[in-house]
């Protein structure tokens, strides 16, 4: 990589990311008030929110904020006795929220706490026949949760328990002739899904299956003018896009075929200045979902004062290398 | 949330004050000693979950139990638990499942992208077969006429034609909705699943000429729109040879340089056939020499190394896409 001074000083000029704004609407997120839509809608989804607010947390610098004691005691108390976690204590576990446990335990440095063959094991449970994976007991397909679990089991050490050539050649069926990746076969190209994919053959080490000129041609045409990115063509742009389509072209070494100065600047305009967070688009309501996207994304584009994240883990940089390299 | 009302049962008392609960005790949410996440939850939302996981944790798979599940529903469709519960019950009830559909559908028209109603509905019409067919390329017709690009829609529809049949109108149905908006890569999408895995076309090969036909009129009518330009190259696909060497292609791209606006997919293909070995005439110089905005650059020698230059200038926020296409030319371009 090469030290892109220039972007970093247009960076600093184009106007500040407002960090302790965005730290402060995290951690009140997670002390949700009283009839709060939000609170109802996401009680399922806990686990998955407490993922997105603690790695904006990390990647902000401002992890030693938490308990991480407490979550960890809490997220021991979703685990099913499948092996799989639950969005929540006593709901059904879902490879969503598998994932979503590992990885807040991977960054708060408490993967020990896991008996890693009976959460690996639960996974290993989900591969279909044809190489597919589902997401719970009832079967629903998708390439998201192939890449789930592969990225789930490769925190833990555990991929070998898997047919791994049937899940990489079942993600390769779902390749469109535009280069990018549906959720089944046929399905129509979309970012979100192709980060799938893409993190996926990357986890595997197999990205030379894919057709990066093409499918990095397809990910650098969802810039739009406003500088967004969005995830199908003739869409419009979405701060989450900067996780999906970014991380993407990074993994195939394509990011800089996209203007990053005018991403920046879309992020940058997304944020509530006053009371922190970052929305999907300029002037709408913010969420914790966005404000992580925003987060990452402008990570990825190497802002300065915001840890590196690992574009296949979407986990920080040094918490991928502390699972892989011990250190 | 007024448009769900319809949906409510009529008499809107509490769990706890109506007879027929009387005899369940009600479990509340354990949300461990210290919360890290303590949720307020609103009264009417908690009463109900109290309910709901003293009847799930009893299994009882009941018409009250059915009645049930549909509350917790309306306070909440994106519960998993209370998806899989409500397949329990129907099972075990017997239930009728075209009703069943009925009841997705009303749900559905305010979650149209919610993961568990549309898995639901599949579990639904995998039961009841080819039956459902008819029924769910209308409802999927519905949701598409509301927003054609709803994904969820689509991957249901392509797992019906797949699993139930019904293929005989879906090359008009894509036609009509691009007749509606030219630019709804869905429907493009949906367009190469039908030619490619239809049963009662013959395939790739033997769609490719009516499909060109078609595909040429639509880029002629909108050059600027990326959708056909993609289908039109995956028509080719795995052929490349046809891909240099059929005339209408390289003339769909002449046409629209000429016309000198909107031409950057035009070039863009351009290069990709030369890239594959078109050995291009004069014509196609001259269009491209017409397009240089600027004298002052020195006029390349290769066709493919001006056509790079061109859109380099043309389409600034992907220059570095464009100057990477240069540098990496085969000899033969």
């Amino acid at each position: 990589m090469y030290c892109d001074c220039k972007l970093i000083i247009l960076m600093l000029q184009m106007g500040e990311l407002a960090v302790d704004k965005h730290v402060k609407y995290i951690l009140s997120v997670q002390k949700k008030r009283k009839d709060s839509f939000e609170a109802v809608v996401m009680e399922h989804l806990t686990m998955n929110g407490a993922y997105w607010g603690l790695t904006t947390l990390d990647l902000l610098g401002k992890l030693d904020v938490v308990d991480s004691e407490e979550i960890t005691e809490w997220i021991i108390q979703c685990q099913h006795e499948s092996g799989g976690f639950a969005g929540n204590i006593g709901h059904d576990p879902h490879i969503l929220y598998t994932l979503s446990a590992v990885q807040v335990l991977a960054l708060l440095d408490k993967l020990n706490v896991l008996d890693v063959d009976k959460v690996s094991n639960y996974i290993v449970g989900l591969q279909n026949e044809d190489g597919s994976f589902s997401g719970d007991m009832w079967g629903e397909v998708d390439t998201r949760f192939s890449y789930i679990a592969l990225c789930c089991l490769s925190l833990l050490h555990r991929l070998d328990k898997i047919n791994m050539e049937k899940a990489v050649n079942y993600i390769l069926s779902c390749k469109n002739v535009d280069g990018g990746f549906g959720c089944i076969p046929g399905g129509e190209s979309h970012a979100g899904q192709i980060f799938c994919c893409v993190g996926a053959l990357a986890i595997t080490g197999s990205l030379h299956l894919v057709d990066k000129d093409l499918l990095g041609w397809w990910l650098c045409e969802r810039q739009v003018k406003s500088g967004g990115l969005n995830g199908r063509p003739e869409k419009l742009p979405d701060v989450c896009y900067s996780w999906w389509v970014l991380s993407s072209l990074i993994m195939i070494d394509r990011v800089h075929w996209i203007n990053k100065e005018k991403l920046v600047k879309f992020i940058l305009n997304c944020q509530d200045k006053d009371n922190g967070g970052i929305s999907d688009r300029p002037d709408d309501a913010v969420d914790v979902f966005h404000t992580y996207f925003g987060v990452a994304g402008l990570s990825l584009l190497e802002y300065p004062g915001v840890k590196a994240i690992d574009p296949a883990y979407a986990l920080p940089v040094d918490v991928v290398n502390r699972i892989f390299l011990g250190r | 949330m007024d448009s769900d009302d319809d949906l409510r049962p009529e008499e809107m008392l509490p769990l706890s004050q109506r007879p027929e609960w009387s005899d369940v005790v009600p479990i509340p949410q354990d949300d461990g000693p210290n919360p890290v996440v303590p949720i307020a939850y609103k009264p009417e939302f908690e009463e109900t979950m109290n309910y709901f996981r003293a009847i799930y944790l009893s299994d009882e798979r009941s018409p009250r139990a059915l009645q049930l599940t549909h509350l917790v529903i309306l306070l909440n469709p994106g519960n998993y638990t209370v998806w899989h519960f409500r397949r329990l019950v129907l099972e075990a009830l017997n239930a009728d499942l075209d009703e069943e559909l009925d009841y997705v559908a009303r749900i559905a028209k305010k979650n149209t992208k919610n993961y568990q109603i549309w898995h639901h509905r599949r579990w639904v019409a995998e039961k009841l077969g080819t039956n459902a067919m008819a029924k769910e390329l209308q409802f999927t017709r519905k949701i598409l006429s509301l927003d054609a690009k709803n994904y969820h829609a689509w991957s249901h529809r392509q797992w019906v034609l797949q699993a139930l049949g019904g293929w005989e109108d879906e090359l008009d149905y894509c036609g009509q909705l691009l007749q509606d908006d030219v630019f709804n890569n869905s429907a493009w999408n949906q367009r190469y699943f039908v030619i490619t895995r239809s049963p009662l076309l013959g395939g790739l090969k033997s769609m490719r000429e009516s499909e060109v036909k078609y595909t040429v009129e639509a880029i002629l009518a909108n050059p600027e729109n990326e959708s056909p330009w993609r289908y039109l190259r995956g028509l080719y696909k795995g052929d490349s040879q046809s891909w240099i060497n059929d005339l209408q292609v390289s003339s769909v791209c002449l046409k629209v340089l000429n016309s000198k606006t909107n031409y950057i997919f035009a070039l863009s293909v351009l290069l990709d056939l030369l890239c594959d070995g078109f050995q291009a005439n004069q014509e196609f110089i001259d269009a491209v020499t017409a397009l240089r905005t600027s004298n002052a650059d020195p006029l390349d020698t290769d066709l493919a190394k001006a056509v790079c230059s061109v859109l380099e200038h043309v389409d600034p926020i992907r220059v570095n896409y464009w100057t990477y296409r240069k540098s990496n030319l085969p000899v033969s371009a």
